[in-house]
């Protein structure tokens, strides 16, 4: 029974170290700095756990002695500049170690690097800008970063409302995001893949479904997916989702949601302009499905409580036309 | 009184005392059927006599003392640029919401009315662009400007950025008039 449970235990505290959301995956180059250190450390004070243990149990084992002979206290007075010298050499190590992590990571990033991209943190989203230097264009998507695999990417972190943390432990590096502040964090993605970030201070009710979904790709790839987040929306293609563009353009949803190529630009809520190429709603709540796209139209309350999104009540006509012209938002 | 008895007590008002601990709740969907009912076809503003009070409301009591309600239409208030006409409450090209004057009413009933119908030179009419929840939330802070709510409604902190100092335990320094160097212009 209790080995079921420890096995149990040790399956479960397992499971997190690989995956999507993990340190160890070490996506970037401070992912991977973070990870060897915190092997090593784990080697090296580990390694000196052991050794107090076994010191201890040696001392209750071994029967003292009783006369103190000069061999004893000499034996004693070595033993004892072994173990200070054995402590100073692990925490130089230690610090060494540090130290190499901190300049490496410098090493590899410039100070100013090409690819820019703000993060702001509201309750209970991200909103991501890219801004191209050179040419002015403004990319604005939500919870979702892509980012091109070797390009070091400077993110501005902000807040419009209380303070979160942004964290992808595959990448390394937390920051906070605080309002009335700019927050600056490099990150050098180094291995490609499909990860995932989370809210790493509690931010309210929400907090805990807070998280961004985190592309990392080949140069190519990400070339191909700025030009076409440039593009403006996909125009509805049947009568049903056009009436669900009227819905949308004349009421509530464009008082807070902006879809570049229509008239709706509300900056309160997430950009919805290619909403359907996104993996994940409600920041990362629920998967990208017909299914969940409807529960979240028809009742944002019922589907994450407590976000800002409030119930508009449509009723069935216009929620299958709202939800035809999201689904068709790619 | 046996000591035991005397814990019982003491249990009992520790109980008593930890029923009070209980948060306001925090509607966060409204309530659909009621909220539905504030539709109907736009009014004229212009009628004989000015204009006919809408009647009183339930509702509204229960937006104006719920500091949930009143947080969420300082958001609004914000996110909805009211600002770009009424100021922070101050008003300038919108009237003032922090006197106690009121072209068409004050009363949460009548406020709401104003924000869902619109009213002449520039205010719009926001029904269809606001939910009849986020009317309510908007017209508890816009009461809340100036109609002293109670101290556990009001928001700890503003949204917007002030002007004003921040509250500081700092005590400020001193001027002292008689010291020249204190004086603007007569230090060499």
């Amino acid at each position: 029974m209790t080995r079921g449970l420890r096995g149990l235990g040790l399956t479960f505290a397992l499971a997190g170290c690989h995956g999507t959301q993990s340190m160890t995956e070490g996506a970037g180059l401070q992912g991977v700095q973070f990870s060897n250190l915190f092997t090593l450390f784990s080697a090296v004070t580990g390694f000196f756990y052991l050794l107090v243990i076994v010191g201890l149990i040696g001392g209750l084992i071994l029967r003292p002695r009783e006369d103190r002979t000069a061999e004893g206290e000499k034996a004693a007075g070595v033993g004892f500049m072994t173990w200070l010298g054995g402590v100073l050499l692990g925490l130089t190590a230690l610090t060494v170690a540090s130290y190499v992590a901190d300049r490496n990571v410098a090493a590899a990033t410039p100070a100013h690097p090409t690819l820019e991209v703000q993060v702001t943190g509201n309750q209970w989203w991200w909103d991501v800008t890219y801004r191209n230097a050179d040419t002015g264009q403004e990319l604005r998507t939500a919870n979702e970063l892509h980012l091109p695999v070797g390009v070091p990417v400077r993110l501005t972190l902000k807040s419009n409302d209380v303070i979160h943390s942004f964290w992808v432990p595959a990448l390394g590096g937390k920051q906070d995001l605080i309002p009335g502040r700019t927050n600056m964090l490099t990150l050098l993605p180094t291995q490609t893949g499909i990860y995932r970030g989370q809210c790493a201070e509690f931010c309210g009710a929400q907090h805990a479904h807070m998280a961004i979904d985190v592309t990392i790709e080949p140069r190519d790839a990400f070339r191909r997916w700025w030009a076409a987040g440039l593009a403006p929306a996909v125009p509805p293609a049947n009568p049903l989702a056009k009436a669900g563009y009227q819905f949308v353009m004349t009421r509530q949803c464009a008082s807070c949601h902006t879809i570049s190529g229509t008239p709706a630009s509300g900056r309160v809520g997430p950009d919805l302009t290619h909403l359907a190429s996104r993996r994940s709603i409600g920041a990362g709540t629920f998967p990208m499905t017909r299914g969940h796209l409807f529960a979240w139209v028809a009742d944002p309350q019922g589907a994450k409580r407590g976000n800002q999104m409030p119930y508009v009540g449509l009723d069935a006509d216009q929620l299958r036309a709202v939800v035809a012209y999201l689904e068709g938002l790619k | 009184m046996s000591s035991r008895s005397r814990t019982s007590c003491v249990l009992l008002a520790v109980l008593a005392l930890l029923a009070g601990c209980d948060r306001e709740e925090r509607r966060s969907r409204g309530t659909p059927l009621a909220e539905a009912a504030l539709g109907g076809p736009p009014e004229s503003i212009l009628q004989p006599g000015g204009a006919v009070p809408p009647p009183p409301d339930a509702r509204a009591a229960d937006f104006e003392e719920n500091a949930y309600a009143v947080s969420r239409g300082q958001q609004l208030f914000q996110q909805m640029n009211c600002s770009g006409c009424h100021a922070h409450g101050g008003g300038g090209m919108g009237p003032p919401l922090m006197d106690d004057q009121w072209r068409y009413g004050g009363r949460m009933e009548q406020i709401v009315a104003s924000i869902d119908q619109g009213r002449p030179n520039g205010m719009p009419s926001w029904r269809g662009k606001l939910t009849p929840q986020q009317m309510w939330q908007l017209a508890a802070y816009v009461r809340s400007l100036s109609a002293q709510p109670r101290e556990d409604v009001l928001s700890g902190r503003s949204d917007s950025e002030s002007a004003t100092e921040p509250p500081t335990l700092r005590s400020r320094e001193r001027v002292i008039p008689s010291s020249p160097a204190g004086v603007q212009g007569t230090t060499p």
